[in-house]
């Protein structure tokens, strides 16, 4: 009944959109306000129609509803309430929807913003839009098998459940935040795609949607995080990235995203990159949907292999048509692309992020060489050959590390031009702080071993060094003009530059991370030992004691743990990892053996220092276990046989199953017996376990200032969140006009702080101001635009 | 210097680097690669020459000695002949009888020896129960 409502909602949700797009268009080609305001309020309602189908799934998979086919693939009754409102983002259709449904909300949410903005171009960005939206609506309708409101006749009793593995609290937020990053660079996309179409080729699209293409960089910046965090604490492989292709997928549009953020500030502030801008946001979408084919079709061996599927071929088709036509579209409109402006200089903002710029899309290149190699060499020697993450680190880190040079650079520099005299004033301390910093290590600790490293910990430091002494000089500058304390000063800066100091973060943050990688991937200490209880190894100067096992056993699953007492100097502590092997849900019979024949995933047990982590994952050797388990199961069916010497509980059980073998309804009881009997056995043998005292491979790890990596990419969200947050805005007036004096506003405050902070010299600072303020008067002037 | 030469002269030099360094990128990658094999095309292969084994852990095969472990692994659709393989290092969590694994290494006298750290076994999506698995 909800199943058959669902799919008219859906049906319907798709049927608004393509109502939306057609709208739009035929809006835009008459100059019909009328028709576009149909299509604005079209999205709006496929978007409550899209979030009636969310929530019937959602609620379905609450209900148990095992009628829904996704409900019983991906849930069970068993399944923690919390995994069944994530369960349905591990299907294909539940992902597939969330693209649908996220798409729609953050269309309708653009679309809302520049309701009163923009009259010429939002009209083909809603169709773009919702042409996306219509496209992934179909798929679930019409590709077959990916409907999420099929349903099961007759209704099973119970779902086959959601892996073990997938249950950890950052994979319930980990897909989300990837798809909604996905998705909302659609938004830039659409306007881009517009701005193209109209010829309205200003910096007007782009102050519409940079908070969009801010906002999906930030989601797609927190999804790869959590990922990198699930690997590191879930896997029992202790590391948090492998090159592998569906991380590489992720990787590469957050890239190209993060060119795309700085170069369309030089577009805004000197009307140049044009051209450059538009390919980007073409790239950075085109790979957003390459990401989501790449998880879903397969062609590529991945861990994340998602099962061969059947939307692949659709996606693919709309990538080609987005890069033919976007292509077709730039070179049509090159005319209209031209720069207004050159570059003054190479010691200016604008030329760093020129050279950031290519840094990133070479970096994106080597990745995407390297992750489609596979296809690439069939195509040439008949044989998939595939690269390893040795050949990716070759030259992916000296690329980090220019890039962490130019994220200290960049902000230390001004726009159009900076004297030499005033670059060397402020390359000054941070210069003279990483050298020593780096020699400091290089001489006392093993860095000097790792050229590699050195250098990253070289660049970073002059990062940091140059973002401190910014805000350091920002603030004395505030201090000098209106007084009060140093820390007030800080925050008034920070609040009143949000997109400058915002950006600041996010680079020290990016530093930060970086700094951890570093450490963590060239002074990592990894030691598999076998121990038995008693015995101890030491690792990295830590002295490791298996001090006893543990088992734990419940209806789900056999826990077989350690107990690791680690001793560090004068300090002593405890890690607990354990091994947790389910059984299989929804499968009938199979005894305590069982335990052993499903999934199996690892809880580490971790000690995070923000000197280094103690990382620890025990691997019990199973094959004594199966046996009992084994011998059990055949002096279980003994029992229940029954026969001379047969405890009596087991007799009694025996003839409940005789008995459920002729009337049906005594069966779930039967069943019950059965399983706490089985239980039971299962603890006699999990105390058998630890009373044997075998061996268990354990795997530790000591990895430095891994810790760093999340703060550093917490910090760089906070970056993003600043940035992101809205200014006051004034009210009434033209927004467009308002906007563009809000810019050139921000311009003349940005000369007048770097002025204030030393970056600019007294004559540049007169010549830029003047240039400035001319341009602003135009603006108030001119009804011209 | 006219400004107009002296920007041709910096895009010929950009365009150079970028060049030599696509050609490096290329070049490397071809002898960097190792092949990818399923266990069929592997048996009675030489030594040698570093494998990328792709298939499936047949079930019940998996025996674990110490540190190091065998098993065998057989095409990915499940036919032909299988292989035993020989492994130490890192085993992920999803591994077990049944799931698909990429591994390299080299094959010595009929064993695939696998290079250690190097096993991958693909995520499953779903709980797949040990009767589907054969």
């Amino acid at each position: 009944m909800t199943a058959s409502f669902g799919s008219v909602a859906l049906a319907l949700a798709f049927a608004t959109m393509v109502g939306a797009a057609i709208a739009a268009l035929v809006g835009a080609r008459r100059g019909d306000e009328r028709w576009v305001l149909v299509s604005r309020r079209a999205v709006y309602g496929a978007c409550g129609l899209l979030t009636v189908c969310v929530v019937l799934i959602e609620s379905a998979f609450l209900r148990d509803d095992f009628s829904f086919h996704i409900v019983q693939q991906h849930s069970s009754i068993e399944t923690p309430t919390f995994y069944k409102l994530a369960a349905m983002w591990s299907s294909q259709e539940g992902s597939l929807l969330l693209w649908a449904w996220v798409l729609s909300i953050a269309s309708s949410l653009a679309l809302y913003a520049t309701r009163n903005r923009l009259r010429e171009i939002v009209p083909y960005a809603t169709a773009v839009m919702a042409g996306v939206a219509s496209f992934f609506t179909g798929l679930m309708l019409f590709a077959g098998g990916v409907n999420p409101f099929s349903t099961l006749s007759p209704v099973p009793a119970d779902g086959i459940g959601l892996n073990p593995l997938l249950q950890h609290p950052s994979m319930m937020v980990h897909p989300p935040m990837l798809y909604s990053g996905y998705v909302a660079f659609t938004i830039p996309f659409a306007f881009a795609i517009g701005a193209l179409v109209t010829r309205r080729l200003d910096a007007a699209w782009i102050r519409a949607t940079r908070r969009f293409a801010l906002i999906a960089w930030a989601f797609l910046g927190l999804g790869l995080l959590l990922g990198a965090r699930w690997s590191y604490t879930e896997l029992g492989w202790g590391g948090y990235w492998a090159w592998d292709p569906v991380e590489n997928a992720a990787l590469m549009p957050w890239l190209i995203g993060t060119a795309f953020l700085h170069s369309i500030m030089v577009q805004e502030k000197r009307g140049m990159l044009k051209v450059w801008n538009a390919c980007l946001i073409v790239a950075t979408f085109s790979l957003a949907l390459l990401g989501t084919f790449l998880v879903r079709s397969g062609v590529l061996q991945s861990i994340h292999a998602f099962g061969d599927s059947t939307v692949g071929p659709y996606i693919l088709g709309l990538i080609g048509v987005v890069v033919l036509g976007s292509t077709a579209l730039i070179v049509s409109r090159l005319d209209d692309l031209r720069s207004e402006k050159r570059i003054d200089s190479l010691a200016s903002r604008e030329a760093v992020f020129v050279i950031n710029n290519l840094l990133l899309v070479a970096l994106c290149a080597t990745i995407f060489w390297g992750t489609f190699f596979p296809l690439i060499s069939e195509l040439f020697t008949g044989t998939k050959s595939s690269l390893a993450a040795p050949w990716f680190d070759r030259y992916t880190t000296p690329l980090a590390i220019l890039l962490v040079l130019f994220t200290g650079i960049g902000p230390l520099l001004a726009w159009r031009r900076v004297s030499w005299a005033a670059a060397r004033r402020v390359f000054v301390v941070p210069a003279v702080v990483a050298t020593a910093v780096a020699a400091v290590l290089a001489l006392l600790t093993d860095a000097g071993h790792e050229p590699w490293a050195l250098a990253l910990f070289f660049c970073a430091t002059f990062a940091l060094v140059g973002l401190a002494q910014e805000f350091w000089r920002g603030a004395s500058a505030r201090r000098t003009l209106s007084g009060g304390s140093m820390p007030a000063a800080l925050v008034a800066i920070v609040s009143r530059n949000r997109r400058r100091y915002g950006g600041y973060i996010v680079h020290a943050g990016v530093a930060v991370l970086l700094i951890g990688v570093a450490a963590s991937s060239s002074f990592q200490t990894k030691r598999d030992v076998v121990l038995r209880p008693g015995q101890s190894a030491v690792v990295d100067g830590r002295k490791v004691t298996y001090v006893r096992p543990t088992a734990h056993v419940d209806k789900l699953a056999f826990t077989a743990g350690a107990v690791l007492r680690v001793q560090h100097g004068g300090g002593e502590f405890t890690e607990r990892p354990t091994r947790r092997f389910y059984r299989p849900t929804g499968v009938q019979g199979g005894g305590v053996s069982n335990y052993f024949a499903g999934e199996s995933d690892s809880e580490i047990g971790l000690r995070a220092g923000a000197g280094s982590d103690f990382w620890s994952a025990a691997q019990p050797d199973i094959t004594g276990l199966q046996r009992h388990a084994r011998a059990a199961d055949l002096e279980l069916e003994r029992c229940l046989r029954g026969g001379p010497g047969v405890p009596p509980q087991c007799r009694v059980v025996g003839a409940m199953m005789r008995a459920a073998l002729v009337n049906p309804s005594l069966r779930p009881v039967a069943q019950a017996k059965i399983e706490a009997l089985q239980l039971a056995t299962a603890k006699r043998i999990a105390a058998g376990y630890v009373a044997e005292a075998s061996p268990v491979t354990f795997r530790v790890i000591v990895d430095p200032l891994v810790t760093w990596m999340w703060v550093g990419g917490l910090i760089a969200l906070a970056g993003a969140v600043i940035g992101l947050w809205p200014a006051r805005r004034a009210p009434g007036g033209d927004p467009e006009l308002e906007a563009l004096k809000e810019a050139k506003y921000r311009e003349i405050r940005d000369a007048e702080l770097d002025h204030a902070a030393g970056k600019l010299s007294d004559e540049d600072f007169a010549l830029l101001d003047a240039e400035l303020r001319g341009e602003a008067i135009e603006i108030l002037d001119g009804p011209s635009r | 210097m006219d400004p107009a030469r002296k920007r041709k002269i910096r895009l010929v030099v950009a365009l150079g680097v970028a060049v030599f360094l696509a050609a490096a990128l290329v070049y490397t990658s071809f002898s960097a690669s190792s092949e990818a094999k399923e266990p069929s095309q592997l048996i009675g292969a030489a030594p040698g020459t570093s494998y990328d084994l792709t298939g499936k852990v047949v079930v019940g095969s998996v025996r674990r000695d110490g540190d190091s472990m065998r098993f065998r692994v057989v095409d990915r659709d499940g036919h032909g002949q299988s292989l035993p393989v020989t492994y130490s290092g890192t085993v992920p969590d999803p591994f077990r009888g049944g799931r698909e694994i990429v591994l390299t290494g080299e094959v010595d006298h009929g064993v695939f020896v696998g290079e250690r750290d190097t096993l991958v076994t693909k995520c499953p999506s779903k709980y797949t129960t040990s009767s589907n698995d054969s």
